[in-house]
């Protein structure tokens, strides 16, 4: 399966998610710039963290309309798996292809520690290598990951079990019923504040988010191959 | 539109508007009679007294600075480019350098901290070096009043707002809190970055002809503090003079320095030197980078890009507008150059060219502004051997019968400690720094040192910053050599080697004999800490003047070290791993109470005479501890420094919460003693009987960890029982509960 990495002016995880899936999970992965107009040949979209613009204006506010999102947007219409980490989820909801909206931390400032996730949906082509309600530690680092969305949008969201992860212990943003991640209502695009690209290796910590790579390769290759 | 007059040469001269500057009469003499045979004018005088400043020409400190051992083995650059470089094998070579950004962060402490980090980093990738880390060391007055906790606030937001942004992690540091500091933070930012031998670059411009090219953010008018001679007339009467504090870009950082690192990668080819636009922006810049190479330079002003409408020849040499890179390239690459930088969307635009003359010349609407020889500009200042005088409180010092404490109860004792904000948890500080971002940190902050791998091989890299100014105030000497002695003892903790130190010399007003005598003295220890560690001085800078009303600041050392882990299976924390676990202390406990945290709260003060160190000794015990580790031996390492063994016991025991049983043979106050040297180790019990022999007298069997979440602690007079979890959050909660309280 080959990878593209989304390169944002001002994107920095984005070293992190291609050693995730090169060195983690052993397929490929290339950078793609924000100026490129096609994602001819890759198989799945990966928008990373950082401070894309440098988060000026509003997080992702800028990036979205970035030249290669239409060709992202063009991409998950097409039912192709697409995932955003962090500053890759805000840009994901700044975009329209996942609801909500991601707001500054409840304490107002920056916060980069390890969280306990709790998978509430593994019925996913993300999550299928995760057991329902099983923790994960995986770290976060963000000043506006408090995920908020009305209640509409949250009904919604608990309908169509789009509620992928949640802040299993402490809630370390304030995010609506301690939303971590969450799905489209087609399964193939994915937004997540957590890194599960900082998850790979045991040495740094926890190697939790390798299942998630995992899960993908697995479950969208196999379509690919059907098709 | 304003229209500005810029005073005549003669009005400089017959005015002394060059004294106002901070260039001395005798100075300004050198310079019109020796070096030009007429008067500078006000461009010329103007950059004349920046380059000759302190800051730029190290004119007061450079004596002192010759004392320092720079090279070694492994010294691949020592000080004098932008940073020092050392090997690590493998072709790959170690790049760091730390700054200090105290006096700006004192006037806007947000802007001054983030700068701080941005102009590090950029000294770091003018190397060719991808920095991989940023550490810090901060200094405070006490909590005790709102705008020190504005200024803790605001340092620690600037930066984390910095570095989080660019991408750099967060890796470790340390904070100090004295009452000494209260008008006079100290933010010392340090870079770590990683470089591939070839890769390595030099500050030069050479080769006559070649292209002399401005990367980067447009020049405005910030960080100008000399402007105010210009008498200015304003239409319509708005703005007379604007801040001198520089504002910082973080995301404009990032494309710099993936441009920046591009062009070095990819397009080796055609660069021939690149150098930061730091102090002293695009002079100092410019003149070092043409007379390091033995050329000349000419520049036409004109073509700077400008942020600002009207700027003069003098604004725009001496602005320090952040996010700029100066770079020489061969002559007839410039279109390369532009292409690279405006993918970044970057400008690079041609400024000037090397000439083979050695003079400095500046064009500005056609006509010359400036011709001086760049060798008068940039190397040549004078420079001054200081008086200097023991202060009289060493003697006092020395005549002082030695602090005794009192401790009714270890256990209350130990929780008062934990809670003094130099000892108390920074985890609600560093846990607003992106610690792990690129995936290489192993340890981060919160234990000794910090580690971060190599990727691609089996070693890490250790680094830490240390001082315990305290030491220092009661003697320099002794002092400069413990820093030194804390770094490496942080480092050796963490399974590493020490390699080589950065430092920033923090000190008071070098023109009062003590405080010229403090920073003479306490460069003698660290020069000797250095040579028996085997860590040259690689980089560093001086930060002088640090007083508020006269009263100076303790001499503050910073030492940033970094340490080669040979192996990842060497990488060692601090934290108690497992009940049953042996626990030993190496070293020697004593009565060390003088310039201890525990005689500052109990007396409110720092006094007496410094307790006794020796570096031969501490260069045994570094080295047994090393072998152990590398033996495989040991589970945990903890240095014992401020509060004693009792602190460095109980934070071992806080990461998981786990409990001791230990019984010293020492009097219960002698837990809180400061007695340098030592360390608290855990073992596996089948390997306690190797460790005693390794270490023989140097280390004591004095308990184990258990599984009861309780700290037991029996000394001659006193069993101290504590529980583990709670005093945790004592210790977590001090710096959150202080910075809310209300004053």
């Amino acid at each position: 399966m080959r990878f593209a990495v989304i390169q944002f002016p001002g994107s920095n995880c984005d070293v992190d998610l291609l050693h995730a899936i090169r060195d983690g999970v052993g397929e490929e992965a290339e950078y793609v710039p924000h100026t490129a107009d096609s994602l001819e040949g890759f198989d799945g979209v990966l928008l990373p963290g950082g401070f894309s613009y440098g988060d000026y204006l509003r997080s992702g506010a800028i990036s979205r309309f970035s030249n290669i999102m239409s060709e992202v947007s063009r991409f998950a219409e097409e039912g192709k798996p697409v995932f955003g980490t962090c500053n890759g989820f805000q840009i994901l909801v700044e975009a329209g292809l996942l609801p909500g909206a991601l707001q500054r931390n409840k304490q107002l400032h920056f916060i980069c520690k390890t969280t306990e996730l709790k998978v509430d949906n593994n019925q996913t082509k993300f999550t299928s290598k995760y057991q329902k309600d099983e923790v994960l530690t995986i770290p976060i680092a963000h000043g506006e990951g408090s995920f908020y969305c009305d209640d509409d949008t949250l009904a919604d969201l608990k309908a169509n079990n789009q509620i992928v992860f949640t802040y299993a212990s402490d809630n370390p943003n304030g995010s609506i019923e301690n939303i971590a991640g969450i799905i489209n209502k087609k399964g193939n695009v994915l937004g997540m504040m957590p890194h599960p690209e900082r998850a790979i290796e045991d040495l740094l910590g926890s190697s939790d988010g390798l299942r998630f790579f995992q899960s993908m390769i697995s479950n969208f290759v196999k379509e690919t191959a059907d098709v | 539109m304003k229209t500005i007059h810029e005073p005549s040469a003669e009005m400089i001269k017959d005015e002394r508007i060059y004294a106002q500057w901070g260039l001395t009469d005798e100075e300004y003499r050198q310079i019109s009679e020796d070096i030009l045979g007429r008067l500078p004018n006000y461009t010329e005088t103007g950059l004349f007294s920046v380059m000759w400043s302190e800051h730029c020409s190290y004119k007061n400190s450079k004596p002192v600075l010759r004392k320092f051992p720079t090279e070694g083995p492994h010294v691949l650059q020592g000080p004098g480019e932008g940073a020092g470089i050392v090997d690590i094998g493998d072709n790959q070579a170690v790049v760091f350098k730390a700054e200090s950004h105290n006096h700006p962060s004192a006037v806007e402490p947000y802007e001054g901290a983030a700068t701080g980090v941005g102009g590090i980093i950029r000294d770091i990738f003018s190397m060719g070096a991808r920095p991989i880390a940023m550490l810090d060391s901060l200094r405070f007055g006490e909590l005790d009043n709102e705008r020190t906790k504005y200024l803790l606030e605001e340092v620690v937001a600037g930066i984390g707002g910095y570095g989080n942004c660019i991408g750099i992690p967060t890796v470790g540091g340390e904070i100090g809190f004295d009452p000494v500091y209260k008008g006079n933070p100290l933010v010392n930012a340090m870079c770590v970055g990683l470089i591939d031998h070839k890769d390595i670059q030099k500050g030069q411009a050479k080769g006559v002809g070649n292209t002399i090219m401005y990367v980067g953010a447009k020049t405005g008018r910030d960080g100008i503090h000399g402007a105010t001679f210009a008498s200015e007339e304003f239409s319509d009467g708005e703005e007379s003079e604007r801040s001198a504090v520089q504002v910082g870009d973080p995301f404009m950082e990032k494309l710099l320095m993936e441009a920046c690192l591009e062009l070095i990668k990819d397009h080796s080819d055609i660069l021939v030197g690149i150098q930061d636009m730091g102090a002293a922006g695009l002079v100092s810049s410019s003149s070092e980078m043409a007379s390091k190479a033995g050329s000349g330079l000419v520049l036409n002003l004109d073509d700077v890009p400008q942020r600002e409408t009207h700027m003069t020849p003098y604004e725009m040499m001496l602005s320090e507008s952040q996010e700029r890179m100066l770079i020489c390239v061969t002559k007839g690459s410039e279109e390369r150059v532009k292409e690279l930088f405006s993918r970044y969307e970057l400008d690079a635009v041609n400024i000037g060219y090397v000439t083979d003359d050695g003079q400095y010349r500046l064009f500005h609407h056609g006509k010359p502004v400036a011709d001086l020889p760049v060798d008068a500009l940039a190397e040549e200042a004078p420079v001054y051997h200081k008086e200097y005088t023991e202060p009289a409180r060493i003697q006092q010092f020395k005549d002082m019968k030695d602090f005794e404490p009192i401790v009714e109860n270890a256990g209350e004792t130990l929780k008062q400690l934990l809670q003094q904000p130099t000892i108390a948890s920074k985890k609600s500080i560093f846990e607003t720094y992106d610690s792990m971002v690129r995936t290489n940190t192993v340890v981060g902050p919160g234990s000794d040192a910090a580690v971060l791998r190599i990727r691609g091989t089996r070693k890490a890299l250790a680094m830490t910053t240390d001082c315990n100014a305290r030491y220092l105030y009661l003697n320099p000497e002794m002092g400069g050599q413990m820093a030194v002695a804390e770094a490496a003892r942080n480092i050796v903790a963490s399974g590493g080697e020490p390699l080589a130190i950065t430092d920033c010399l923090n000190y008071g007003n070098p023109d009062k004999p003590e405080v010229f005598w403090e920073l003479w003295t306490s460069a003698d220890g660290i020069a000797k800490a250095c040579n028996t560690l085997g860590t040259p001085v690689i980089s560093g800078n001086v930060s002088l003047y640090n007083e508020t009303n006269g009263e100076a600041i303790y001499p503050t050392p910073m030492i940033g070290m970094v340490g080669l882990v040979k192996d990842l299976d060497h990488v060692t924390t601090s934290e108690f791993k497992q009940a049953g676990d042996k626990i030993f202390s190496i070293g020697e406990t004593k009565a060390d109470f003088n310039g201890s945290e525990l005689q500052k709260m109990q007396l409110g003060r720092i006094e007496g005479e410094l307790f006794d160190f020796d570096i031969d000794k501490e260069k045994r015990i570094q080295d047994k501890v090393l072998k152990a580790i590398r033996n495989g031996w040991i589970q945990s390492a903890h240095d014992c420094s401020e509060g004693g063994l009792a602190v460095a016991l109980i934070e071992s025991a806080f990461p998981k919460e786990l409990g001791i049983d230990v019984s010293v043979d020492i009097p219960k106050e002698w837990l809180f003693s400061e007695s340098p040297s030592r360390f608290v180790l855990s073992v596996k019990p089948e390997v306690a009987k190797e460790v005693q022999a390794l270490f023989g007298a140097d280390a004591v069997e004095i308990g184990e960890v258990t599984d009861t979440g309780t700290a037991m602690i029996q000394t001659h007079n006193d069993q101290m029982e504590l529980n583990v979890h709670e005093a945790k959050q004592i210790w977590e909660g001090a710096i959150p509960w202080l910075l809310k309280s209300k004053v």
